[in-house]
């Protein structure tokens, strides 16, 4: 199961839709969306992002093996290029047969995709493409390249 | 050779350079004016894994991509 990556801001009514008749068969008892969603501040037009699929799916797979040691399922799904302010980049979705698996999965699922996920975050305004440089976090195990010994 | 892929926001072509491990890149990379502010927050992966041992080695074709500060959602 890889993340979906869609062009411009996600379709969430039909992403929502799609992994809710996949998951109607299952015997699931928790099923907890994420949305994230553009908002207006700073004078910003748009989000927009750049992503490295290849480690963005690896990392997702990583946390796939983890939800599932503990019966759960993610679904991620991302926009690339430009997302218009109030409509949504981002979205998540763990499906467990317990509450409590679901409800600690997407918390750390969510802030480890914040903090370890290879996307690239730029406002744009006045038409202009600028790096969230302020809101980004680099990655784990950052810094290997200015290290001298 | 080994090539340096630069992602997200740093706007700097590919590059090809002899290298036989990270540390060699590294001291490559150090020389770089234009990447000093960078280098700091690189994380860095070789083939599409990351890797946090600068006595990697390296072999012919191997590709590093440079990975600047992430921000989703």
């Amino acid at each position: 199961m890889m993340v979906e990556i869609y062009n411009g801001p996600l379709d969430v009514k039909a992403i929502f839709a799609g992994w809710l008749e996949e998951s109607v068969e299952r015997n699931w008892g928790a099923f907890i969306p994420f949305i994230g969603i553009v908002r207006e501040e700073d004078s910003i037009e748009a989000l927009s992002f750049d992503i490295y699929e290849p480690i963005l799916d690896s990392w997702f797979n990583d946390w796939q093996a983890k939800a599932q040691k503990k019966g759960a399922i993610l679904k991620m799904a991302h926009s690339r290029g430009d997302v218009p302010v109030h409509t949504s980049s981002y979205m998540s979705a763990v499906f467990s047969p317990k509450r409590r698996v679901a409800l600690e999965l997407i918390d750390e699922f969510v802030e480890d995709f914040k903090a370890n996920a290879p996307i690239w975050k730029y406002d744009i305004v006045g038409g202009k493409r600028v790096y969230a440089e302020d809101r980004s976090t680099p990655m784990s195990g950052a810094g290997l390249m200015s290290k001298k010994d | 050779m080994v090539r340096i892929e630069f992602l997200g926001p740093i706007a700097k072509a590919s590059i090809d350079i002899e290298a036989n491990s990270l540390r060699d890149v590294a001291l490559y990379l150090q020389q770089d004016i234009q990447l000093s502010v960078w280098l700091d927050k690189l994380a860095i992966a070789v083939n599409d894994t990351m890797v946090c041992d600068l006595d990697h080695v390296l072999k012919d074709g191997d590709k590093i991509s440079l990975l600047p500060p992430v921000c989703g959602g």
